[in-house]
């Protein structure tokens, strides 16, 4: 465990009037590595991930980014300050083409956009970025076709590649794989390793073969409590998520 | 890029609707007099107004019912100040009035971006059906509040002592003052072009699409939300101000629920989120009310199924017909 720490949760707690979404979870992401939230359908993750960014609010707990609490802001503050996430249902911007897309994620990090003259799309610094991100996600092609247009697999990657306009230091991404085909797996898994250089990644996954292939560290969340944290071999050896949560089978698939 | 029409065709449509404004005085004056200058006029004036509503509801999907509101202040401020000035009663803070548009345009202006900023904080919490039902409340609170004030007419609404003037020009003249307001349309809808292209448009055309996705991204939705609204409420003073001095007279009616409809109505029919099909809405419905209403008096009746079928049939209104982006 090497890199600093950039953002951690204190005992984050949600409760929606009886049900007991998270309770009191300890978590922490460092630069450099990518963290696995993994857990049945239902477990919490995603409720989670919305406390991290800012859109949900935290019945108790605190999140810290850069040592500093950051629980009271809104999501949009959040990802000023560089925390980015990524949705499980993809939301991209279908009428817009991808350049447009691409170039309206990078302009939330050119300052503000009270600017009321110029023309949008002329703008280079701008463009450039916008297809620099197209370029390391495979969208070059696609740069001036409607977002609609897209294959899912391409739909799912531009969803990615939003997130990561501006660089942020920290990324949440809610199952950047959902519903691609095996193909598609492959050249996404390949992408997100590329990212633990400059990020620190929390991934929320169901490809357990991506994860394991992925993560430097496992979180295991049942019914909103961690169950286990550790090392992928840990996860792997602890009969408790054995029990849990990973059919064996999924687990001899996975060490194929 | 853009999906839209072909260049060629957008280029002639444009330039051939500019020519047919830029010629109409000759061409009523080829039909018998000055009557279908005075139309025309109404139609540009109506276009503005038209055009500031469709920078809310088509870029922003801010559907509001209470536009007129902003109208009918410029009118009345535009009429006010008139008054004022004719009759030598000093109106506030040591102001006593104008007939001057230079004076009597950027007072309504400021006006209506006061009244928008305070009713905006508060419309823009709300979205949707709440969003329409709120702004139509805030306009009916204006519509009240210019009924009670006995002093400008109340009900009754209030004569202005001629139309405001311009140096230079004779607003009196029926031909001049069309030629202001299709100068003040024009330069309007290209202030309007530049600001739905500009980086405040796309992050308005973001927020329509996808607000969730928007806030993720690091924009505060809100605020830009609340400066299109304050903007779109800026644009249509200016309508209300040239309408005072067509009419020579205003009316609480100015506010009403009915006048916010018909704007909303000019927006969908033209095509919303296109600009010039606020100005082909514009000119759809006065021009069909006026031609329907000189041959029955239930024009409504025949004006309710085209309204209808448009809708229905095509999707970018009759601004796509046009261009051939319809569906």
């Amino acid at each position: 465990m090497s890199g600093e720490i950039l953002l951690q949760a204190r005992g984050i707690t949600k409760r929606y009037r009886g049900l007991l979404a998270n309770n009191n979870i300890d978590l922490d992401l460092r630069r450099g590595e990518i963290h696995a939230l993994i857990g049945p359908n239902g477990a919490g993750k995603s409720t989670l991930i919305a406390q991290l960014s800012g859109e949900l609010e935290p019945s108790a707990g605190q999140v810290l980014f850069r040592g500093r609490e950051v629980t009271a802001l809104p999501v949009h503050r959040r990802a000023r300050l560089g925390i980015s996430r990524s949705f499980q249902m993809t939301s991209v911007f279908e009428e817009m083409t991808v350049m447009d897309n691409l170039a309206l994620a990078v302009q939330a990090h050119h300052g503000h956009s009270f600017r009321f003259w110029r023309a949008a799309h002329r703008c280079q610094a701008l463009n450039r970025e916008a297809e620099t991100l197209a370029r390391r996600f495979g969208l070059e092609e696609r740069l001036h076709q409607p977002a609609s247009a897209l294959a899912h697999g391409e739909q799912r990657q531009l969803e990615v590649a939003l997130a990561l306009a501006g660089d942020p230091p920290v990324l949440l991404l809610d199952e950047p794989m959902a519903g691609i085909g095996p193909g598609g797996t492959h050249e996404l898994t390949r992408l997100l390793g590329g990212l633990r250089e400059r990020h620190a990644v929390l991934l929320v996954e169901h490809d357990m073969q991506a994860v394991f292939a992925l993560a430097d560290r496992i979180t295991v969340l049942v019914y909103g409590e961690v169950i286990a944290s550790g090392s992928v071999e840990a996860i792997r050896a602890n009969p408790e998520v054995r029990r849990a949560y990973l059919g064996d089978d999924s687990l001899q698939e996975a060490a194929c | 890029m853009l999906r839209g029409p072909s260049a060629l065709r957008l280029r002639v449509l444009l330039g051939g609707g500019l020519l047919l404004l830029l010629v109409w005085p000759w061409i009523s004056a080829l039909f018998g007099g000055d009557y279908l200058v005075s139309v025309m006029t109404r139609v540009l004036i109506f276009a503005i107004a038209a055009i500031s509503l469709d920078l809310i509801v088509g870029y922003g999907a801010l559907v509001s019912f209470g536009h007129a509101a902003f109208l009918g202040l410029g009118a009345y401020v535009a009429a006010i100040s008139a008054f004022h000035a004719s009759e030598g009663l000093p109106l506030a803070f040591g102001f006593s009035g104008s007939e001057s548009l230079l004076v009597n345009l950027p007072l309504a202006m400021a006006v209506a971006a006061l009244v928008a900023c305070v009713t905006g904080l508060i419309c823009l919490r709300t979205q949707g059906i709440h969003f329409i039902m709120i702004t139509l409340a805030f306009a009916q609170m204006l519509y009240y509040l210019f009924v009670s004030l006995d002093a400008y007419g109340g009900e009754d609404g209030l004569v202005l002592p001629a139309r405001n003037s311009l140096p230079l020009l004779d607003t009196a003249d029926d031909r001049q003052f069309y030629f202001l307001c299709l100068g003040l349309l024009l330069l309007y809808l290209y202030l309007a072009h530049r600001l739905v292209n500009s980086r405040f448009g796309r992050v308005l055309r973001g927020s329509r699409a996808n607000e969730t996705r928007m806030r993720a991204l690091g924009y505060n939705t809100y605020g830009y939300r609340l400066a299109a609204y304050v903007i779109a409420a800026t644009g249509a003073p200016l309508a209300g101000v040239l309408l005072a001095s067509k009419t020579e007279f205003v009316d609480p009616g100015l506010f009403s629920w009915q006048l916010s409809g018909e704007l909303l109505v000019m927006v969908i029919l033209g095509g919303m989120g296109s600009l010039y099909g606020a100005v082909i809405g514009a000119a759809a419905f006065l021009l069909l009310e006026q031609w329907l209403a000189a041959w029955t008096e239930h024009w409504m009746f025949f004006l309710g199924p085209f309204l209808v079928l448009v809708v229905v049939r095509a999707r970018h209104g009759l601004w796509g017909v046009l261009t051939g982006n319809g569906q």
